[in-house]
This record gives C-alpha cells, structure tokens and sequence, in this order.
C-alpha cells in the first residue's frame, strides 16, 4: 500500500494530462495528414505533401513569428532584468507587495487589456491626438497596424513572464557572496558581471523559454494592434481551424511549430532541468 | 589586476555610497515607470466604464456617466458569455484543485520511479503555447466526434492549469517538517487523522494559492477557449468577437469587476499567508 501511495495520488492526474495533452498530439498528427472536407468528411489518406504546401505557402508567416518573438525577447530581457534586480536586492520587506502589483493586471484579461492598447494608441485616440493637434507628428502619424505595435503588445503582455523567472533567480543569489566579491576588491561592476549575472543566467533562460514560445505562436496581438502585413503563423493556423475548417492545412502547420518548439522545449529540459520554470511557475 | 583593485580601495567609501544610493534611486523610478505602463490599459479600461459615449465604439472621452452600471444587462448575448466563463472557471478550479493537490502531495513527499517523466510532462504543459495545446485538443475532438461546447472547455481549462497547482502544493509539501506527523503518529493518530487533522491544515496555504492561480488562469483565458468552445461563448471570446464592431462600456465595467474581485482575494490571500508564517 506504502509504496503504492504515489502512483495512486498522481494517477487522476497522470491520466489527464496523459489523455488531453500527450494524445492529441498524436491525432494532431493523424489529421494532418487527412485529406477531404467538412461537409464530406476526412479520410486518412497519409498525404504528407501538405507539410510541403503549407511551408512554401506560408514560410513568410513562420518567419515572421519567429523574428517577431526573437525581437520581443530581447526587449522583454532588457526591460525586465533592472526591474527584476532592483525588486530581488533593494526591494526589502516591500518584496512580495512588487511581486503582487507585477502580478495584478493578470486579473484582466488579455484581451481586454490588448483592446485597451487598441484604443489608447488608434489614430485619433488619446495618446496620438494631442500630439497630431500640437504639430508634433504628422497628421498621418499611425502606430496601429504596425510592426512596433505587434511587437510593442508582445512584450506588454509577457513581460512579467521574464521578470518573474529571472527574480527567482536572483532572489537566491547570497548578499553575502556578492559583499564576499566586494571585500576581496572587485568594484561594483565586477561583482555584478563576475558574480551576479552567471549565478542569475538561469532565470535568465527560464524567462526566454517562457516568453519566446507564446510569443511566437500568439495571434491575439497581431490580430488585435497588426494590420495585413504583420499577420503571424497563429493568425493563419487559427483562420485555418475555426473559419476555413481546412484541417490538414491547419494541423500539419501547427504541428510543425509544435515539433520546433518541442525540440527547443525539450533541448531546454534536458540541458537545464526543468526546475527553474516549474519554481518560477510555483510564484 | 592587483594595481586597479587596490587603487579602487583607497577611493573614499563616502563617494561610492552616495554614488550607489543615486543609482538605487534611478533604479527606482524605473520600477515604478514599468508598473505604470503594466497598469496604463487598465486604467483606461477603468476609467471608459464610465465614459458617457452615445455610439457603440467607446474611444473617445465623452464626459462622466455611472448610467452604464444601470444598463450592465443591455447585451442578453454577453451576459451570458460571462455567467458562462464564471461556471467553467468554477468548475474547472474544483476539479484542478482536486486533482493537482494530490499529484503535488506525491511529487512532494515520495520519491518514485516515473517522477521524472511527470515533472517532464508537466513542463510540457506549461512551456508549451496554448495555440498548439488548443489546436491539438481540437485535432482529438474532431476524430473523436465529440461535440465543442461547454465541456470541452473545462477539459482544456483544467489541462492547463493543473501543473501550476500541483507546483504550488508542491513547494508547501517540500516545506513540511516531518516531525510534526511523527509526533502526531506517536500519539496514536492513524494515517488518516494525521493527513486531516495535521498534514492538510499546514498545506492549505498551498492549495488557496494553487485554486486561485487555476481560477484567474480560467477567467482569463482566450487562445485554448477559442479552440475548444465550438458555439459557447465566454467572456473573453465576446470581447474578441466585439473588438471590429465597437466594444461597448459595459464590457470596461464587467471587466473592472473581475479585476477588482480578483485584487480584493490575491491582496486578501497576502495579507492571510504573512499572518500564518
């Protein structure tokens, strides 16, 4: 029974995540490589010419996602690291009430506070109208519908995605390691770029892992603040799905995305663990 | 090395400080400059709750009202979504409560074989985006001919939050100290009061803050909803649907009320858990 104990708590668990997340990749596969219609149905016909098709057909969108995300990351380190630094070491007892106002606008939803962008950065909208009124910039003057502002409500809503992993990280590094560091005559810059930063690397990479892969898959921002030129791989795979019903398109694009993140997900786990992510998640 | 290093130590320590506290405060303003942008939308939404707009696109300030909170019921269509989202993320927290305390009461207390394969898969869950998680389930249910409605959506919801609640117990299991069952097990309590009158009580904090998390996640979700709803619709589903024609002010007030219920119980859970330790 004692040695039993384990398997019967995680079993309810187990399966779940075994039947609704390990499973449907596998009938993802299956129906990408289906052919037929939704009013005539699907046959499993293992055409895999449509993992080919979809690529030349949509490579621009793939490319497109990953540079979008790979911008947004590095934006999102160098906005995040400061803020994350200062809450870990100078923020004192005040830490967690910094961690919670981090936290908070993840009481509203995402998209809801997309659309806010939406309304705040519009043509005539609060932030530009003044400034088009004044003379500031030109009359023509957009943010919408660009790529600054795609990019722009990436970072917004995955920021405290970074900030948190690399908080953790930093938050267990010793004070007592770095004041060590200063005693032996390393300046303050040295202590942090000797010391600091390699101890907060982890959290560093938890917060790329957690950022860049929705990032890169997200459609809502593109959808919401992009125009017809920003489109992303998740606009095409959603449209796919739920308004052209053309299923093997739309599983076999997703499923290559699911493959590349898997590898870089996996690569990830296996060369860092995967602690890191699953304390910062415990926040 | 040594020549730099000692030439920096015979600088008066005063200069440093006051150079450190500058940047301290530099630092500062930064903090707070990111937490104004982090809070920027939400104000706006806050504040067009009460926009006296006389279109249905609400974008422009029109001057003060409270008629809208009058008028919260005037889309039958999006009340429902929300009573709807309000049930799947109920249902969905109970049953993810369930379920993840107990696999975090396993990872946390024993050690087994197949450990970790499930912190992998676990992993898994949280790294990966939710479009390839919904589109997958998607990808099931269409084979499966299982009809997209309300069920499926608590399935989902219950997917993706579940390794974020058996974490959280988790932590608080690892945390225990284990003399405290013993010693209730010296004098005389069986497995079963030991887990209910002892263990339970010291990991609560854990499973509030896990429920809470599942509960937010569920409210809030969009992607995984959009592919697993099939007709049922939710509040933020509404909103998407709503952005191209005009969002009108009672989704601002609807929205201010979860964001406010959800900062009154997470400033709430704060308060309580610094209490306990």
């Amino acid at each position: 029974m004692k040695r039993l104990a384990p398997y019967l708590l995680i079993l309810p668990g187990g399966l779940w995540l075994a039947i609704f997340l390990v499973v449907p990749m596998v009938f993802m596969a299956s129906v990408s490589t289906q052919e037929g219609d939704v009013v005539n149905g699907f046959v499993q016909t293992f055409n895999f010419s449509v993992y080919g098709d979809a690529l030349v057909q949509y490579r621009t969108q793939f490319l497109r996602s990953a540079g979008y995300g790979l911008v947004a990351t590095v934006v999102s380190i160098a906005l995040a690291y400061p803020m994350a630094y200062w809450i870990a070491f100078k923020g004192g007892p005040r830490k967690s009430t910094y961690l919670l106002l981090v936290l908070l606008p993840f009481f509203v939803s995402f998209v809801l506070r997309t659309v806010s962008w939406k309304f705040l950065l519009a043509d005539d909208g609060m932030l530009l109208s003044p400034l088009k009124s004044i003379g500031l910039v030109p009359g023509d003057f957009h943010v919408l519908q660009t790529t600054a502002a795609v990019i722009g409500g990436l970072v917004y809503n995955y920021l405290p995605f970074m900030i948190l992993p690399i908080y953790v990280a930093l938050e267990r590094v010793d004070p007592r390691v770095v004041e060590a560091a200063q005693d032996l005559y390393a300046a303050r810059r040295e202590a942090f770029t000797k010391v600091v930063l390699p101890l907060s690397l982890p959290g560093v990479f938890a917060g790329v892992l957690m950022t860049f892969v929705p990032m890169t898959a997200d459609y809502v921002n593109a959808g919401i603040l992009g125009g017809p030129e920003n489109t992303m791989i998740g606009n095409i795979i959603q449209t796919e799905y739920l308004v052209n019903n053309d299923y093997p398109t739309a599983a076999a694009l997703s499923f290559t995305l699911m493959a590349a993140m898997l590898v870089g997900i996996f690569a990830y786990a296996k060369a860092l663990g995967t602690e890191n992510v699953l304390e910062a998640a415990a926040r | 090395m040594s020549t730099v290093t000692t030439q920096r130590a015979t600088e008066p320590a005063k200069r440093v400080r006051g150079r450190s506290r500058l940047g301290d405060r530099l630092l500062k303003g930064y903090v707070w400059l990111i937490l104004a942008w982090l809070f920027l939308p939400i104000v706006v939404m806050v504040v067009f709750g009460f926009n006296d707009t006389q279109s249905k696109s609400n974008v422009t300030w029109q001057g003060f009202t409270l008629k809208w909170w009058g008028r919260l019921g005037d889309y039958p269509d999006l009340t429902e979504a929300v009573l709807n989202s309000i049930q799947i993320a109920v249902l969905a927290t109970v049953i993810t409560t369930l379920l993840g305390t107990l696999m975090g009461l396993a990872l946390g207390r024993y050690r087994f074989r197949g450990q970790g394969a499930t912190n992998l898969v676990m992993f898994a869950a949280i790294a990966s985006p939710e479009l390839v998680m919904g589109a997958s389930l998607l990808s099931l249910f269409i084979s499966s001919g299982v009809q997209t409605g309300f069920a499926t959506v608590v399935i989902a919801h219950v997917l993706f939050s579940l390794s974020f609640v058996a974490i959280t117990v988790r932590a608080r299991v690892i945390g225990l100290d284990p003399s405290i069952e013993e010693a209730a097990r010296d004098l005389g309590a069986s497995t079963w009061v030991t887990f209910w009158r002892v263990t339970f009580p010291m990991i609560l904090p854990g499973v509030v803050a896990g429920a809470l998390l599942a509960f937010a996640l569920s409210i809030d979700d969009f992607v995984i909803t959009q592919f697993t709803s099939g007709s049922t619709q939710t509040f933020p589903l509404w909103i998407w649907g709503a952005t191209r024609i005009g969002v009108p002010p009672q989704v601002n007030i609807l929205g201010t009320l979860i964001f406010a219920v959800g900062v009154a119980i997470a400033v709430f859970n704060t308060v309580l858990s610094r209490r306990r330790t």
